[in-house]
């Protein structure tokens, strides 16, 4: 603030000599790049996970003999960005079906329409979701609801008698696993 | 009383404070406005330093860490001294404010009170309401609960919808690819910093504007607003009729802040805290995630809206009404300020208000969701049994067997997401009943790869002995009816 004032209008600048209008100026200036030397690092770190980096790695799932031939059964992988402090959530359920021999799918859990977790019903073969209504035949196909699309499926591999898949993402209608 | 006196003077001296705030205080405000109708918005703000006073004792406790929340909610619940009460005045207090909160809307919106020169005061209170909104989703993302991880899940998949931006979206709403640590500690810094950061700046403006603008006067049918007349007849009449603030319109102010605040720890006395609902543990399935009370609407509308409209709707609709509500007083800043003289104001309102509601109370009992224990857990009705074949009861079997009982209903149990099967049999034929049952159709999926042949008939030859006594059974309109049967 500038003082000795009285008497003055204190927002008017034009009574000033030259030197305190000068230097008002430079203090202006200054802020500004202060403002933004400090914005940079928190504008940086509020949007920072705007910048994608790829996070899908490829997680062993277990032997593809816990895997019966012809049968869905969840299975739960640890997510491989997950930070020492994510307790619970750092663990991720999937349905693994075995069609036949070393032909697989896997599904994530989230319906296709809006991300709730979807339940097997072995007996009538369908996968049904508890948010909206949505079903799924035991292929991942939309059966009926306002899935959009069939399940989400993971890309997999078998490497030594291991299951292997892609993930840790969570998929989204943009970003299918 | 002589000590108060001059300690009182003492301070007076030095802060000024009588002099700073008593013309404010007791400045005149139209004698109409000492009503009633003029109490939810001091409620409102009453009910937000309680929220704050309740937030502060809260964050003592709670930690924000996915690893950790849950047990410390848990410990608030269960061995904290008085813990249990003040979540449970938090979450009421919530619920209170956002009924308040839109109960001062709506009255504010039927006085005309957005219009001409109170324009801004409308707008900040928009944003109020949003910002309100924001905090009622963040504080339940922070119980942490299984509710919590599959409402993020809801969250990501409609961000993970923006066209061209989805994933990046989902990561800054996540803070990272997925649900975790980092997500809860984001909610966390929105709820307790962010949010009520801007709302304490926004309230300071709200209430400078109301100052300032001066209390908007009971509208009289017939009195229309002009620009140009309006400040200067709203002048004189407060200075011919009006009365001071302090105390003749605030002690019904004063009763409704007491009112609310007694009913919210009333409340949270009597029904205690709410959840946490489950560990947030993603393995665990057998959850059927619902949403606080204030999006039950929105929660029954994703499951209602034809699903060619849903992204657009979903992406769109919320900026949208923001957006109208933020226009409103450029649309209609002038003329008629009476709801007795604004038909389309007042029809529109209800229009909204009728639909939230239905939503809403659509949402509490949701019938577009199997019931995902039906098929194991409720009986088949006694009088469906009586007198029936050996087929027909394998039938009966494969009905429950196959979760047919999830979407619907049998003598009022079950799901309602298909129709109910009692009197089946005087709709359909037994060949549309075999068609139907293996096809699908009509939000019914195929059943043909899961039923074996056996199975089919068995099922069929129950359905068909659904009828009441005295119902014809239904006939094909291909075959010519039979005269006499």
């Amino acid at each position: 603030m500038a003082h000795g004032c009285a008497g003055r209008d204190p927002v008017s600048t034009a009574s000033l000599p030259p030197r305190r209008g000068f230097l008002l100026k430079l203090g202006i200036a200054l802020n500004v790049v202060a403002a933004g030397l400090v914005g940079v690092p928190v504008l940086g770190f509020i949007f920072g996970p705007l910048r994608r980096r790829a996070a899908r790695s490829w997680i062993r799932l277990g032997p593809v003999g816990s895997f019966p031939e012809g049968e869905t059964r969840l299975a739960v992988y640890q997510n491989p960005v997950s930070m020492s402090w994510d307790g619970f959530t750092a663990r991720i359920p999937c349905w693994v079906r075995r069609v036949e021999g070393e032909e697989f799918q896997v599904f994530a859990i989230n319906c296709t329409h809006l991300g709730c977790p979807v339940r097997w019903f072995p007996q009538s073969r369908l996968f049904m979701c508890p948010c909206h209504g949505g079903a799924y035949y035991e292929d991942g196909s939309r059966a009926s609801g306002p899935p959009p699309r069939g399940l989400f499926q993971y890309q997999y591999e078998i490497r030594d008698g291991q299951l292997w898949v892609r993930g840790g993402e969570i998929p989204t209608l943009s970003e299918p696993v | 009383m002589r000590l108060v006196r001059s300690v009182g003077g003492w301070l007076e001296e030095r802060l000024g404070l009588r002099e700073a705030l008593e013309p404010p205080i007791t400045h005149p405000v139209p004698r109409t406005t000492a009503s009633w109708w003029y109490v939810f918005g001091s409620a409102t703000l009453a009910l937000f330093v309680l929220q704050v006073a309740t937030g502060i004792c809260l964050a003592l406790v709670y930690v924000p860490s996915a690893d950790e929340a849950y047990q410390s909610l848990e410990y608030l619940n269960y061995q904290a001294p008085l813990g249990w009460f003040l979540r449970a005045t938090h979450f009421w207090g919530s619920n209170f404010m956002v009924a308040v909160m839109t109960l001062h809307m709506i009255q504010v919106f039927l006085f005309g009170a957005h219009k001409y020169p109170r324009e801004l005061t409308w707008i900040i209170g928009v944003l109020l309401f949003a910002a309100t909104l924001g905090m009622a989703f963040t504080g339940q993302i922070l119980r942490w609960d299984q509710d919590a991880y599959w409402g993020l899940s809801i969250g990501a998949s409609i961000a993970g919808r923006t066209p061209g931006l989805g994933q990046a979206v989902v990561n800054l709403l996540l803070g990272g690819p997925i649900i975790g640590g980092r997500t809860l500690s984001r909610f966390f810094s929105l709820h307790v910093f962010a949010i009520p950061g801007a709302l304490i700046g926004f309230v300071g403006l709200h209430l400078w504007l109301v100052l300032r603008l001066g209390v908007n006067e009971w509208p009289m049918p017939g009195r229309l607003v002009e620009r140009a007349t309006y400040r200067e007849r709203y002048a004189a009449d407060v200075q011919r009729d009006g009365v001071p603030f302090f105390p003749v319109a605030a002690q019904k102010d004063l009763i409704g802040m007491a009112v609310v605040i007694v009913a919210a720890l009333v409340s949270a006395a009597l029904f205690g805290p709410y959840g946490p609902n489950g560990m947030p543990d993603p393995t665990l399935i057998d959850t059927a995630p619902r949403p606080d009370f204030y999006f039950l609407s929105l929660f029954a509308l994703f499951a209602l809206l034809p699903p060619w409209t849903e992204t657009p709707i979903l992406l769109l609709g919320p900026p949208l009404a923001i957006a109208f509500l933020l226009v409103l007083p450029f649309l209609a800043g002038t003329g008629e300020k009476s709801w007795r003289r604004r038909p389309v104001a007042v029809l529109g309102l209800l229009l909204v208000v009728l639909i939230v509601t239905a939503l809403a109370g659509l949402g509490v009992t949701s019938p577009w969701s199997p019931v995902m224990d039906a098929w194991s857990a409720m009986p088949t009705p006694v009088t469906y049994v009586k007198g029936r074949t050996a087929l027909e009861l394998q039938g009966a079997l494969v009905l429950q067997a196959k979760q047919c009982r999830n979407c619907h209903g049998l003598g009022g149990e079950g799901g309602r997401r298909g129709p109910a099967l009692d009197g089946v049999a005087a709709r359909l034929t037994r060949d549309q009943l075999i068609r139907q049952v293996l096809q699908g159709g009509g939000n019914m999926p195929a059943y043909g790869k899961a039923l074996s042949p056996a199975e089919v008939t068995a099922l069929v030859a129950f359905m068909e002995s659904l009828r009441a006594g005295q119902q014809p059974p239904a006939r094909s309109s291909a075959v010519p009816a039979t005269p006499g049967r």
